[in-house]
């Protein structure tokens, strides 16, 4: 029990940042983007939150150092989604293929950055303050809960906050409604006066946000760092949770939980006698195929936003 | 009625698009309580003006008053702002949310951060009561009936406070009797103070529900009269521009050998679980054109698309030409001898970006003469068109030019060109003129009589009784996927019987339609 | 022949140009912004690729990957599917190949073509089964290919892990002797460059692109489901299968760029953890190339050139060689929202055709 426990306070760890990113991808696609360059918003975030935290604690802002750190990251995300949300409502292009320039410059100008910044370095400097682990008071001494799910980082008690919190923006404001009438029916939220494109770059920018917020997790919980290889894949294990969890957030939250955990679980293997036997590349392949059986219907079935992928020309309301 | 300040004024309204002038110095003026209609052909630019009007486009000239005051409607939030309201012809709903939703959407009330449902359903129920609509707040639109969306949408404007009311071409998805309705609900919308324009091309309705007509050819007023001093005969040679003739030659002719055998054909695809086409049973021979009436989304849609292979037959069996091509992919129902003159002609008629020759050897079954060998012979194939073009009349810039370069009528031409010159033996035509102007209609009525003095046998899909009526030599009407029974065009028009089969009322002498 | 030179006269062709010339600028503006010296980078890419016929040699090598999977994101393009899946195609040729190159012993004339044929085989089973799940299951083939490029490169290190890694390596032994493809005596003249038949059957690929999308009726089907699948259905061309067949050719594209790499130039395999990304460079070089063969050749020459250079600028100008990225990243941005630079070249357009159209009526007058 107790170890099962601790594997699901790993899994947390994990999940986190997918919560996050997966989040960010249902507020874009919700909107009627879609959002490949989750991963880029990420590695952005993550890089962002790494020099952002080392500049801080050179300063000696030690404590809140990771704080501001997280908020760089937030940032660099929410920059890069701009870029994205220019491109794809103001310019109406290809959805797909800003996402694919969004990787490929993210992880670009970070990399290239890094080398500019520290003398030709590979990786960013180790910080010596990232977030640590933090009981909360009173529910961490729940037997087995406590230490499952409230005995982790700040961040992943973010996550707790911020999957309600969206759901109850999106379903239950004038706001939400708004942003999935123009997912689902543009025209229909235009002809009622509903500024299309406002609604799109505020659902880009939020999910630019949250990757953002994801990457800069991975580097304040898990890798203390950035490298090229801090963001491999996270942020389209992000878009698998979030066509998982068919773009509700709960759904996004157990999707997210049940990848992280297939990552978790690499690193308890040698203590779970039926894991030892599965290879590592199948269980870093989980998501990829559980997402492809959901998406072709061999496992229920799944249907997003109407107008996800199009831009919206007023003249063929 | 009739008071001295109009509640709308257009006045001179330009609108260019690249190529043409939409509306050409357009005035209208629209009173209290009045139902003006207005009246076109397709592509007269009543919908332009309708949404400039809306603030969907913005006119290049001109001015609208409302209330007597000028203003610059630059937004539909503009528009609603000023009181005006538009019911689409194409609904603007969004399908997954509840009736509620859709209409408080922009305006929803909340209650701290959140929307305050229970009320948006509290308003909706009233107003829904207050006008007999009879609208559930509560459901999906997704699960509602065409008719009650077009309510929602009517909704949707008064509970925005609209006082004048657009209604696009209204009617064109309703069945007679939900268009009676509707006609009832205008009436009652126009004697609460409620000023509305109705957009139409069908001259009944005008007679029946308006105050004033304007009708506008070409981008320009041509004139606007009272309704009660015109007739239908009067409104359509100004809207045309020309008397028009409503006869055409049909010779008397023998029909020959069956040639489409349908029994009891049925389709998946209904709403909420039923058949689309649901046990059908046609039976066309060499020379006839049979009519299909019926209101749209009455299984029309699917009846041609298993006709032509493209959705599966659930239960009965095809024949073409006596041979049985129920399980036959589209591309030997073709080869059978199937043509079809497709409803939507730029998504299944044309592939737009092709040339013209490539478009008129699209779906031939003559592999050999065009497609040698697996390669295109491009001289043949160019000759082929550059025959078709000139036989049919198709205007273009040359056969190497782009079909989308085409005016519609010129689309629609080069399709019939095709479909007719592959020698059919059944020609299945989905309302063959649509959006076209009354040469082009003529040229297509024309061309399908032709094809049925040829012997072809002609499946006519129409939701213009005229048209079945001035074509077919038996008319069938069908309604929730099935046959209801059938009228004898020669008889004279039967709207009360037809409108009561296009309910979904089965005709007692029924059956006797197959021989 | 001479339609498809025309096409490349067209002001289509301007915007590519200008794309790349943005990119080019871009990358200026951050490497000033670096307090480097573009032009001395730029200068060094240039030396570093026509430096030596060694570099030349290097450079063919780097472009023939990127051609390959550009022009199997391109041919997809042309039957309206999405090909971003060409990354794990290309990793599932190369597997292939590789364990044909290792696992099998063949006399050369045999084994070679074998490993080349299995390899683009199975890219393009890879490939088809995105076309499966796009024609039969409604996945949208974006969604499904980034899933299947991860589920590629993982299912790649298993079994490379499992059947041909020894204990305690990431690489693969060399393939045998008889499936390579180099070309020894073409490597000897170029200065000891990796040589190999990729790019010679890239340039075949590139004929072929184009005689089957535009001379036969199986590239006439194709192209009009790309255009309007509705139409074409309606006219008896099966779209479903034209979907398939369409991934599967697109596939062997990608998977003979995996194929050359492990046959011709590396003879071994890497179990990695990421993917080398041609995919993604493929899709870059056939929107650069418009989708058009002759235009996807040229694109992929540049961004070889490019990839290759940026070595050259690290070197001699210090520059980091992910400015290359960066610039290349940013000719996709200006390709894909074509309309700022139609936007902006609008006035030069109109201006340009109003001469020519001059030009003309003083032509006609003289004849």
């Amino acid at each position: 029990m107790a170890m099962l426990a601790d594997l699901i306070n790993s899994t947390l760890v994990f999940s986190a940042a997918l919560i996050f990113a997966a989040l960010g991808g249902v507020f874009s696609e919700r909107s009627g983007v879609f959002n490949i360059g989750l991963e880029g918003m990420m590695t952005a975030g993550a890089f962002t939150a790494a020099i952002g935290t080392y500049y801080v604690q050179e300063a000696g802002g030690s404590g809140a150092s990771p704080w501001i750190g997280l908020l760089c990251g937030i940032g660099a995300g929410t920059l890069f989604a701009l870029l994205h949300a220019y491109a794809t409502v103001t310019v109406k292009a290809d959805q797909t293929i800003v996402g694919v320039v969004i990787n490929i410059l993210a992880l670009a100008v970070t990399l290239y950055l890094v080398k500019f910044m520290f003398e030709g370095a590979g990786d960013t400097p180790l910080l010596d303050e990232t977030f640590s682990m933090a009981a909360i008071p009173g529910l961490a001494d729940i037997p087995f809960i406590g230490q499952a799910f409230f005995n982790n980082y700040p961040t992943t008690y973010l996550a707790y906050v911020l999957v309600p919190l969206s759901a109850y923006l999106l379903f239950r404001t004038p706001f939400g409604l708004r942003l999935r009438a123009v997912g689902e029916h543009p025209g229909a939220a235009d002809t009622v006066g509903i500024n299309v494109t406002k609604y799109r770059y505020i659902g880009v920018l939020i999910s630019g946000a949250l990757a953002g917020l994801g990457g800069a997790t991975i580097v304040l919980t898990t890798t203390s760092n950035f490298a090229h290889n801090t963001i491999s894949g996270q942020g389209f294990i992000a878009i698998a949770a979030l066509i998982f969890g068919r773009w509700n957030p709960y759904g996004v939250f157990g999707a997210a939980f049940f990848f992280g955990m297939a990552q978790a679980v690499r690193i308890f293997i040698t203590q779970f006698e039926f894991a030892a036997h599965i290879p590592n590349e199948f269980l870093y392949m989980l998501p990829y195929v559980l997402t492809l059986l959901v998406l072709a219907g061999v496992v229920g079935s799944v249907r997003g936003p109407s107008a996800a992928g199009t831009p919206y020309d007023p003249s063929k309301r | 009625m009739e008071q001295s300040v109009p509640v709308v004024e257009l006045a001179g309204i330009t609108k260019r698009f690249p190529g043409i002038v939409a509306n050409d110095d357009i005035s209208l003026d629209l009173r209290k309580g009045e139902i003006h209609a207005l009246l076109g052909e397709n592509g007269a630019g009543k919908s332009t003006l309708m949404s400039i009007l809306f603030g969907l486009y913005q006119p290049d000239e001109g001015e609208i008053r409302v209330n007597g005051k000028a203003v610059k409607i630059d937004g539909a939030g503009k528009a609603i702002e000023l009181g005006i309201g538009m019911v689409h012809q194409h609904f603007k709903l969004v399908q997954p949310f509840t009736v509620a939703e859709n209409i408080v959407l922009g305006v929803e009330p909340v209650r701290g951060l959140s929307i305050h449902l229970k009320q948006a359903n509290e308003k909706v129920r009233e107003l829904s009561a207050r006008y007999g609509l009879k609208v559930d707040p509560l459901v999906k639109v997704q699960d509602i009936s065409v008719g009650m969306q077009q309510r929602v949408e009517i909704l949707k404007t008064l509970y925005r406070g609209a006082e004048i009311l657009i209604f696009d071409e209204p009617t064109a998805v309703l069945t007679v009797q939900e268009i009676q309705e509707l006609m009832q609900i205008l009436r009652q919308l126009a004697g609460e103070g409620k000023s509305i324009i109705l957009i139409t091309h069908k001259l009944k309705e005008i007679m029946e529900v308006s105050d004033r007509v304007t009708i506008i050819r070409r981008g320009k007023v041509v004139g606007t009269v009272r309704t009660a001093e015109t007739s239908e005969s009067q409104l359509a040679e100004m809207m045309v521009g020309r008397r028009v003739s409503f006869d055409v030659n049909k010779e008397k002719r023998e029909p020959g050998p069956v040639v489409l055998e349908v029994e009891n054909l049925t389709v998946a695809g209904g709403e909420r679980g039923t058949h689309a086409v649901d046990g059908v049973s046609l039976r066309i021979r060499e020379g006839e054109i049979l009519g299909l009436a019926g209101v749209d989304g009455n299984g029309q849609h699917e009846l041609v698309e298993a006709l032509a292979g493209l959705r599966p037959a659930i239960g009965g069996r095809i024949a073409l030409n006596g041979a049985d091509v129920t399980r036959l992919p589209t591309k030997a129902r073709i080869e059978a001898g199937l043509a079809s003159i497709p409803e939507d002609r730029q998504k299944h008629g044309l592939v737009l970006d092709f040339t013209l020759s490539e478009n008129m050897v699209l779906g031939s079954t003559e592999r050999r003469r065009f497609f040698g060998g697996g390669f295109l012979k491009d001289k043949e194939i160019d000759a082929y068109a550059k025959k078709l073009v000139a036989d049919f009349d198709v205007r273009s810039a040359g056969v190497h030019s782009r079909a989308r370069s085409l005016s519609g009528g010129n689309q629609q031409k080069a399709i019939i060109a095709r479909e007719l010159e592959r020698h059919p033996k059944l020609i299945v035509a989905v309302q063959p003129t649509r959006g076209l102007d009354i040469g082009a209609i003529e040229f297509v009525h024309e061309r399908l009589l032709q094809a049925r003095s040829e012997g072809k046998a002609i499946l006519l899909i129409s939701y213009e009784l005229d048209e079945l009526y001035k074509l077919s030599d038996r008319i069938q009407v069908i309604s929730g996927g099935r046959i209801m029974g059938e009228v004898d065009p020669e008889l004279g028009e039967d709207d009360d019987k037809i409108g009561l089969m296009m309910a979904g009322q089965a005709s007692n002498d029924q059956g006797g339609g197959a021989a | 022949m001479s339609k498809w030179i025309s096409s490349l006269n067209q002001p289509t062709a301007l915007v590519p140009a200008v794309a790349i010339l943005f990119g080019l600028v871009f990358g200026g503006i951050v490497m000033l912004l670096g307090g480097f010296d573009p032009i001395a980078a730029y200068a060094a890419l240039v030396r570093k690729v026509f430096g030596s016929s060694y570099d030349i040699g290097e450079t063919i090598r780097t472009i023939t990957p990127i051609l390959f999977t550009g022009l199997a994101v391109g041919f997809a393009f042309r039957a309206g599917v999405f090909n971003i899946g060409a990354d794990g195609q290309y990793i599932i040729g190369m597997t292939a190949a590789t364990f044909v190159g290792i696992k099998i012993h063949l006399p050369a004339f045999l084994h070679a073509p074998l490993a080349v044929l299995v390899g683009m085989i199975c890219g393009g089973l890879w490939g088809a089964l995105c076309g499966y799940l796009k024609a039969y299951r409604g996945v949208h083939e974006v969604i499904s290919a980034i899933m299947l490029n991860w589920i590629a490169l993982f299912l790649s290190n298993y079994l490379l892990m499992k059947f041909l890694v020894e204990e305690g390596q990431q690489k693969t032994p060399n393939i045998d002797e008889t499936a390579s493809v180099s070309i020894g005596w073409l490597s000897e003249a170029m200065g000891g460059a990796r040589m190999d038949w990729g790019i010679w059957i890239g340039l075949i690929s590139v004929a072929l692109f184009y005689i089957l999308l535009w001379r036969t009726k199986q590239g006439y089907d194709l192209r009009a489901v790309g255009h309007n699948p509705d139409a074409a259905q309606a006219a008896g061309i099966n779209v479903k299968t034209t979907f398939m067949k369409t991934m599967m050719i697109s596939g062997m594209f990608a998977g003979l760029g995996g194929v050359f790499s492990v046959l011709g130039v590396f003879h071994y395999q890497v179990a990695s953890g990421a993917s080398e990304g041609y995919g993604f460079d493929g899709i870059a070089v056939a929107l650069l190339g418009g989708n058009h063969p002759v235009g996807i050749l040229f694109g992929a020459i540049l961004f070889g050139l490019l990839t290759y250079g940026s070595a050259g600028m690290n070197f001699d100008a210090n520059v980091p060689t992910e400015i290359v990225r960066i610039v290349i990243g940013s000719i996709i941005f200006f390709v894909a929202s074509h309309s700022i630079i139609t936007k902006l070249l609008k006035p030069m357009l109109s201006r340009r055709s109003t001469n020519k159209r001059k030009g003309a009526s003083a032509d006609g007058n003289a004849g």
